[in-house]
């Protein structure tokens, strides 16, 4: 640790201390799991507290500690007057510390549900959470959240510290218990790299040194595995050259550079690139830095770029490699964090930052917020402070992203109150919707409307959606086989024959339903592009995915087409006996019976089938598609 | 293409955080302004906003706030600085403090600040239509500052209101204000103390050489070991300063800071100390100690 009292040591650390890594971590918990104590300890123990603010806490713990005459740690950190009044973390902030590997910046973020946002805010620069946990309490809802909140901002290391252990007299058994209780959660949640420490902050037992009161745990210490867990920094310079520019360097007429911050890729002298949104391709002649030119440049470097000519470029341009370029959308499905006072309000236009792109945007009303504590999703008109939820943005000019889950910078973005210009949400790219203006698409010469004239007919998409057995696809059969007779050029999409070949891979898992959707989504929107009458016969139980697909479409080419039948009927025809599984638990997340099937709120078609017959609902979709062609 | 890793180290990633967040001021304010200090830490944001531009000039003047009461070292080393650097170099001196006659001895250190610092650096901003000022402050110093944003946001009456930050994201930066709004921008907030002085070592920065011990004429004040600038400082009866070895960790105005004995006298010898040292920076600042959370109050009413 630092602060060693030998001269030796000290020379040793100023030797390695220029060469130290970095590392950023966030601690969550709830209020009483003892975070603050434990970050108090960390500062301590790392000999981060001087003199005279050891004095400072020395009086301060007597006068309104929690501690009696013990050091209360906690008041060390707890920084502005209103939180040492109500004794609680409002706000992130952010701590110090190092050892003789690396330097340590610490997000200490409060653990309430209604500072959700802080918490987020903390861990979006995070490479490792702390999650604590009160070995008295084991795991509550509170630690559900943390850990669910620190794996969607995508923080892959995860340390769960069971602290207070010495409220519990360092009892293994117990221990255990909390431990697989979370590892059980956190592996539905998807995280992987799960670490556990017993520890109590108070005693620093297992912080910075090996407790003797548990001699059961061999593991690591917190300090120890700070140190050393492989965190990989260079991940991002293993993928393609990504550099926004943020700004344009001219001091002269004979010089004209581009300053950004490399978040991906390497980049080299003689390299050739591509800038977007235009598309145009340019050589790299050099890297200018005001010590001496780089032979190289990597992901998390600020340098200057010069091109070979002169290449039109500017702020908010992105510098790619020339040979995989990133994505470019003007509509994404996106996961909101709700920062402000001020709701969502769908349609309105905001300011949308992503990188140094800033552009305008709306966001479409949400398809479903997340339940932070149940991960159930709901039904949402809006977004409150704290809500996060995934919805549909719209912006007005082309944007340079890459998904979230690749690249935090280009797919992370804020959204801008336009008349407060306070931040009032963090999104994050899951997808482009229709890529409208995709660069580096092939230039096709013959258009989609050439291709749908030649067949004389309205591309469009029927969509044929309802419970299992509730006579989808005899009625999509019998529609295909009459528009076939009326020399349309259609196509039926069958749920079943889809798995046994593109869609092979996906399960029943909702997330595994999304996918299969979007991917048929994708499929028919290629289909409708070569003019052809599309038939699909899926459950499709979520509004949200069947919107997905609307919204991929031309406008009045999707339509939905809501087969209406009841469950009791439908399993009562069970025609493949599906129900039957399903009610002795041998298939799971069957839709109406252990997953849930939304009903279409406005389908263009809606057909009862307890009124009609297969045949008179075929016979109603075709006048209703071609009485509207 | 052959891939070799590199591995930045935690003073790379650093200097590149903080010229990204100047590039973004650049990029995104009207009229932007550096603040100089003179100390240590303006140093190195100066030197960086070197880096960041080159082979530009940085596009911004620097403002420094002056007392009239900084060592004569600091003005020597400012005026040469401005010089070598080749930025336009504001100063202001406070007319109102000026006139007054404001100064530590009579005046204590809360009223000499507030006037000469506080009320002089909102006079300056809005004299010159400064939207963005550059402060080198960092979260390590104090225990408000850890909460504050790298885009700290000043209403029209310049007051900080620590309720109402914006969020910051990953590396994005809100920079959009209403008209007679500023941003206050802190490129050094992820550093510490060591950090800094290992950075000026390691790039070899210029500092004032007071940062340096040599023997200096001092006298003890309540606790404070004094340096004896020049003959403004009243000597009380039969007193004569003492030569002794001493250096400083921050400078401001020579009455209000304290100095310590110390035998380093080269920068490595320095960074050696420091990591033995067992108290903290501000410790030798007489104007943090004024009242219990002076500093939250002070930044409150628009003190850096």
């Amino acid at each position: 640790m630092l602060g060693g009292d030998t001269r030796e040591k000290v020379h040793e650390s100023f030797a390695q201390d220029p060469h130290k890594t970095l590392l950023r971590f966030i601690t969550c918990g709830s209020v009483d799991d003892g975070k603050s104590t434990l970050i108090g300890r960390l500062l301590y123990d790392s000999k981060m507290i001087l003199e005279d603010q050891l004095a400072e806490l020395e009086a301060d713990s007597k006068r309104i500690g929690t501690q009696g005459e013990n050091i209360d740690f906690a008041l060390l950190v707890d920084g502005l007057a209103a939180e040492r009044e109500q004794g609680i973390t409002i706000d992130v902030a952010y701590r110090f510390f190092s050892t003789e590997r690396r330097k340590f910046i610490v997000a200490d973020t409060p653990g309430h549900e209604q500072y959700t946002r802080n918490m987020v805010t903390g861990a979006s620069t995070a490479d490792l959470a702390v999650i604590l946990i009160d070995a008295r309490k084991g795991v509550l809802i509170q630690t559900r959240r943390h850990a669910y909140l620190a794996h969607l901002i995508g923080i892959r290391n995860v340390v769960l510290a069971v602290n207070k252990m010495d409220l519990i007299g360092y009892d293994q058994a117990k221990c255990q218990a909390i431990v697989v209780e979370f590892t059980a959660f956190a592996n539905s949640i998807g995280i992987k790299d799960l670490v556990v420490i017993p520890m109590s902050g108070l005693g620093g037992d297992n912080i910075a040194r090996h407790s003797d009161k548990m001699p059961w745990y061999t593991g690591k210490t917190l300090v120890e595995h700070l140190d050393s867990v492989a965190i990989d920094v260079n991940v991002d310079q293993l993928q393609p050259l990504r550099m926004p520019v943020q700004w344009v360097n001219r001091p002269n007429l004979d010089f004209r550079g581009f300053s950004g911050l490399i978040c991906a890729g390497v980049v080299k002298p003689g390299d050739t690139i591509r800038v977007l949104p235009s598309g145009k391709t340019s050589t790299v002649s050099r890297i200018v830095t005001f010590d001496a030119e780089l032979s190289q440049a990597v992901a998390g470097q600020s340098v200057t770029l010069t091109f070979s000519d002169e290449v039109d470029c500017s702020r908010g341009d992105v510098i790619v490699a020339a040979d995989s370029p990133p994505q470019v959308a003007d509509q994404f499905e996106s996961t909101l964090v709700w920062l402000s006072e001020e709701p969502l309000l769908p349609g309105r236009p905001y300011w949308l930052k992503l990188a140094t792109q800033t552009v305008g945007a709306s966001v479409h009303a949400p398809k479903y917020q997340v339940n932070v504590n149940t991960l159930d999703q709901l039904a949402a008109k809006t977004l409150e402070l704290n809500a996060i939820g995934v919805a549909n943005i719209v912006t007005d000019r082309p944007v340079v992203f890459e998904p979230y889950a690749i690249n935090r910078d280009l797919g992370g973005f804020i959204l801008i109150d336009k008349i407060s210009n306070a931040t009032v949400a963090a999104g994050m790219i899951n997808f482009a919707l229709r890529r409208s203006q995709n660069i580096h698409w092939q230039a096709i010469e013959v258009s989609r409307e050439g291709r749908a004239a030649l067949k004389h007919q309205r591309p469009s998409v029927l969509w044929f959606t309802g419970l299992s057995g509730a006579g989808k696809s005899t009625i999509a059969n019998l529609v295909e086989k009459k528009l076939h007779r009326m020399n349309r050029h259609t196509f039926m999409l069958d749920g079943d024959n889809l798995r046994h070949g593109l869609n092979k891979d996906l399960g029943f898992t909702d997330a595994d339903r999304v996918e299969n959707i979007r991917r048929v989504g994708e499929v028919a929107k290629l289909m409708t592009d070569a003019g052809i009458i599309v038939i699909t016969a899926f459950i499709s139980p979520f509004r949200a995915e069947r919107q997905m697909v609307r919204d991929m479409m031309a406008p009045g080419e999707f339509i939905e087409i809501f087969v209406d039948t009841r469950l009791s009927v439908a399993e009562q025809r069970d025609v493949k006996g599906l129900y039957k599984k399903a009610r002795a638990g041998k298939l799971a997340n069957f839709t109406g019976i252990d997953s849930p099937y939304e009903a279409p709120i406005a389908a263009e078609i809606r057909i009862d089938t307890s009124g009609m017959t297969p045949e008179q609902a075929a016979t109603l979709v075709v006048d209703e598609l071609l009485g509207g062609s | 293409m052959a891939l070799e890793k590199i591995t930045l180290t935690h003073l790379q990633r650093l200097e590149a955080e903080a010229i990204h967040i100047m590039r973004e001021v650049v990029a995104e304010a009207d009229k932007a302004v550096m603040l100089y200090s003179i100390g240590k830490d303006s140093a190195v944001m100066l030197h960086l906003a070197r880096k960041a531009f080159y082979p530009s000039v940085p596009p911004f003047p620097l403002l420094h706030i002056d007392t009239t009461w900084k060592f004569r070292a600091m003005y020597e080393f400012r005026d040469q600085m401005a010089r070598e650097c080749g930025m336009h170099l504001i100063v202001y001196q406070n007319p109102e403090a000026k006139r007054r006659g404001i100064n530590p001895f009579e005046h204590g250190s809360a009223l000499h600040t507030e006037l000469w610092k506080t009320e002089g650096l909102k006079q300056a901003l809005v004299q010159h239509g400064f939207d963005v000022a550059f402060g080198g402050a960092r979260r390590d110093e104090e225990k408000s500052r850890a909460k504050e944003r790298v885009f700290s946001f000043r209403s029209a009456s310049q007051r900080w209101d620590p309720k109402q930050q914006r969020p910051e994201l990953w590396h994005l930066f809100n920079a959009k204000k209403a008209k007679g709004e500023s941003i206050r921008v802190f490129p050094l907030s992820n550093w510490t103390e060591l950090d800094i002085w290992q950075y000026i070592h390691a790039e070899n920065i210029p500092i004032v050489s007071l940062y340096l011990s040599a023997p200096r004429p001092t006298v003890v004040r309540d606790g404070l070991l004094l340096m004896v600038d020049d003959d403004r400082f009243p000597l009380h009866l039969g007193e004569v300063p003492t030569s002794r070895s001493i250096r400083f960790r921050t400078l401001g105005c020579y009455p209000l800071t304290g100095a310590f004995e110390s035998m380093a006298a080269t920068l490595p010898e320095v960074i050696r100390e420091m990591l033995v040292t067992r108290t903290s920076e501000r410790h030798g600042r007489a104007i943090d100690h004024d009242q219990s959370a002076s500093m939250e109050r002070k930044k409150q009413e628009g003190y850096f």
